[in-house]
C-alpha cells in the first residue's frame, strides 16, 4: 500500500519525537515509524534526574520526558504514528521507504524529507566465551529491569565505568541486585565525577586497569576471570583472578545504526569518537543527500539531552526547508545549537567536540 | 525473578497469560516480551548456536542483535525480546540437538 507524507521521522525516540514537536502546528504532513509497541525510545528505561536547563527537563527523570513528548506528539492532528513497524529500506529509483507493519502489512512510503532517528546498538567486547547467558549489554539490563520489573541475576559485575556503567550500577542496587565490582580498562573512570562518587559511595569498588579475559562457565555464566593491564593495554601475566558471579554487563559503548543512511548514500565517515559510521551534516543536522537529515545516536552517540536538541534542531531546519516554518523558526534553532555548544564544553565534552569536527561541514551541497 | 519493591518506579503489569516452554506451562503478562516472560521463570537459555550448538540468551533486549531467536507457535527465528507474550503461546528453544 502507498502511504504519502511531507516528512518521514524514523525512530520514535527523544530525537525523533523532538523532530516531530518541531512541526506542531506547520500543517505538514508527518509521519512516524517505531519499530517498538510504544514511543519513547531508550528514554522509558532511563529511571535519573536530567541536568542542564529547564527547557531540557533538568529534575525530570528521563522515562518521564518520555512520557511527556510522547503525549504531546499523539496530541497533534499533523502528526501520525505507527507503532511496530520497522522502517526495512530505501529503495532509490522510486524513492520511497520501504515499512513492515507487525511482521504482515508492507507499506512504499514516499516523503519530501526524512529525519533519520534510529539511535544506536550496543557495543561487545572480545573475549574467551562472550557469548554465554547471563552477559548482557548494560542497556539490556536496564531494559529488564527498568522497563519490566525483571531481574536479570543476582551477583552483577560490570565492565566499564563511562556514564551507562555508572548509573545502571546504581540502578542495579535501587533493584535489590549486588554489584560485585566495575572493571574499567583505562587508568582513569570514564563517566561524571557525581556518577563515580555515588556507586562509590554505595560501597561498589572500581578496578581501573582491569578487563575480563574470559567467562566461566559450559551453559551459563558462573563467573569470570579478570587481568590487571599495563600502560599498553597488555595483559600483565600473574594478575589472573576468578570472580564467581551469575551475570556480566557490558557497557563499552554503542554505535550508530547507521544503514538506512549508507542506503541513502550519504557520505559517512568513520568517527571512534562518536561510536562508529556517522553521515557527515551541517549544523542543521541535512546530510549530504539534501532530503535527508539525522538525529541523535545516528549522528554521533551522546545522550538524551543532546539527542533532543538535534531533533529539535532537525525538525525546525526541515519545516524551513518546506516553506512552512513557524516565525520564530532561526531564534529557535540558533538557542539550540547554544545549548549543544554548551554541552561540548571543557574536558568532558572533548572528546565529543572532537569527533563532530570531523563530521561537521558547514554547507551542503 | 521479578522485583518486587523499587524506590521510584511502580511497574504496572498487563493481564496474567498462560504459555508453555518445551512443553511446560508458565505464566507471564501480556505486555512484555516472550524472553522476559522466560527470564521472569528463570529461564536464560532460549537457542543453541547451529555449528557449535552453544547455548544462548539475550544479549540487547532492544531487538538489534538476534541473540534471542527462538520457535514461537512453530515459526523459528522469532526475535523473542520484543514479541510480546500472548494467551496459549508455544515456546521452544531454538537449535536443540543442532548437528555438530
Ligand atoms: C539501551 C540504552 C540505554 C541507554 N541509557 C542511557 C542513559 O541511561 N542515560 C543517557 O543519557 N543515555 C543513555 N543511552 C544513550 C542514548 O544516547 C540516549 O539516551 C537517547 O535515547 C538517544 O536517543 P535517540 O532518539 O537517538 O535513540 P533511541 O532512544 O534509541 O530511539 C531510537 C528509536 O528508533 C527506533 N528504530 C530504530 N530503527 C528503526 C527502524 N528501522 N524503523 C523504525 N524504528 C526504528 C527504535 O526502536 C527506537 O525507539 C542509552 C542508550 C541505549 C541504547
Ligand atoms: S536480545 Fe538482541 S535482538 Fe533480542
Amino acid at each position: 500500500m502507498r502511504i504519502d507524507c511531507d516528512v518521514l521521522i524514523i525512530g520514535g525516540g527523544p530525537a525523533g519525537l523532538c523532530a516531530a514537536r518541531s512541526l506542531l502546528g506547520t500543517g505538514l504532513k508527518v509521519l512516524i515509524l517505531e519499530r517498538d509497541p510504544f514511543l519513547g525510545g531508550q528514554l522509558l528505561k532511563q529511571t535519573h534526574m536530567f541536568f542542564g536547563s529547564k527547557e531540557q527537563y533538568a529534575g525530570t527523570r528521563g522515562f518521564e520526558i518520555g512520557q511527556i513528548l510522547t503525549r504531546e506528539v499523539q496530541a497533534s492532528p499533523n502528526i501520525t504514528v505507527m507503532l511496530e513497524t520497522v522502517a526495512s529500506g530505501y529503495y532509490p529509483e522510486e524513492n520511497f521507504i520501504l515499512a513492515l507493519e507487525k511482521e504482515k502489512k508492507l507499506y512504499q512510503v514516499y516523503f519530501k524529507k526524512v529525519i533519520v532517528a534510529t539511535g544506536a546498538s550496543e557495543k561487545s567486547l572480545l573475549f574467551e566465551g562472550n557469548d554465554l547467558p547471563g552477559i548482557y549489554g548494560a542497556g539490556a539490563v536496564q531494559t529488564l529491569m527498568n522497563m519490566y520489573g525483571v531481574m536479570p541475576g543476582k551477583d552483577i559485575i560490570m565492565i566499564g565505568s563511562g556514564n551507562i556503567g555508572l548509573i545502571v550500577s546504581y540502578q542495579l542496587l535501587q533493584a535489590g541486585v549486588k554489584v560485585k565490582a566495575i572493571l574499567e580498562a583505562a587508568p582513569t573512570v570514564g563517566g561524571y565525577f557525581v556518577h563515580a562518587a555515588k556507586v562509590s559511595r554505595m560501597g561498589i569498588p572500581i578496578f581501573t586497569q582491569t578487563t575480563v579475559k574470559r567467562a566461566l562457565g559450559r551453559n551459563a555464566l558462573e563467573g569470570v576471570e579478570i587481568v590487571s593491564l599495563d600502560s599498553k593495554w597488555q595483559y600483565v601475566p600473574g594478575t589472573e583472578r576468578k570472580w564467581p558471579c551469575d551475570t556480566l554487563c557490558l557497557a563499552v559503548g554503542l554505535s550508530p545504526m547507521s544503514e538506512l543512511l549508507w542506503q541513502f548514500q550519504c557520505e559517512m565517515r568513520y568517527v571512534s569518537e562518536l561510536g562508529g559510521y556517522v553521515a557527515k551534516r551541517n549544523p542543521f543536522m541535512q546530510t549530504t543527500h539534501p532530503d535527508v537529515y539525522i538525529a541523535g545516536d545516528v549522528s554521533g552517540v551522546e545522550e538524551a539531552s543532546s539527542a533532543m536538541l538535534e531533533g529539535t534542531i532537525a525538525g525546525f531546519a526541515v519545516s524551513k526547508a518546506l516553506h512552512k516554518m513557524l516565525d520564530s523558526v532561526d531564534q529557535v534553532i540558533q538557542n539550540s545549537q547554544t545549548f549543544l555548544d554548551e554541552m561540548h564544553v571543557g574536558t568532558i565534552g572533548e572528546k565529543i567536540r572532537n569527533g563532530l569536527a570531523k563530521v561537521e561541514v558547514d554547507v551542503c551541497l | 525473578m521479578r522485583i518486587k519493591e523499587h524506590p521510584i518506579i511502580d511497574f504496572q503489569k498487563g493481564k496474567t497469560v498462560t504459555f508453555t516452554f518445551d512443553g511446560v506451562q508458565y505464566e507471564g503478562f501480556d505486555d512484555e516480551p516472550i524472553a522476559v516472560a522466560l527470564y521472569a521463570n528463570g529461564i536464560k537459555t532460549l537457542s543453541y548456536s547451529l555449528k557449535y550448538h552453544r547455548p544462548r540468551g539475550i544479549f540487547c533486549c532492544i531487538g538489534n542483535c538476534s541473540s534471542c531467536l527462538m520457535k514461537v507457535n512453530g515459526i523459528p527465528n522469532v526475535r523473542t525480546c520484543t514479541q510480546r507474550i500472548e494467551q496459549g503461546m508455544v515456546i521452544e528453544t531454538q537449535g536443540k540437538g543442532a548437528i555438530k
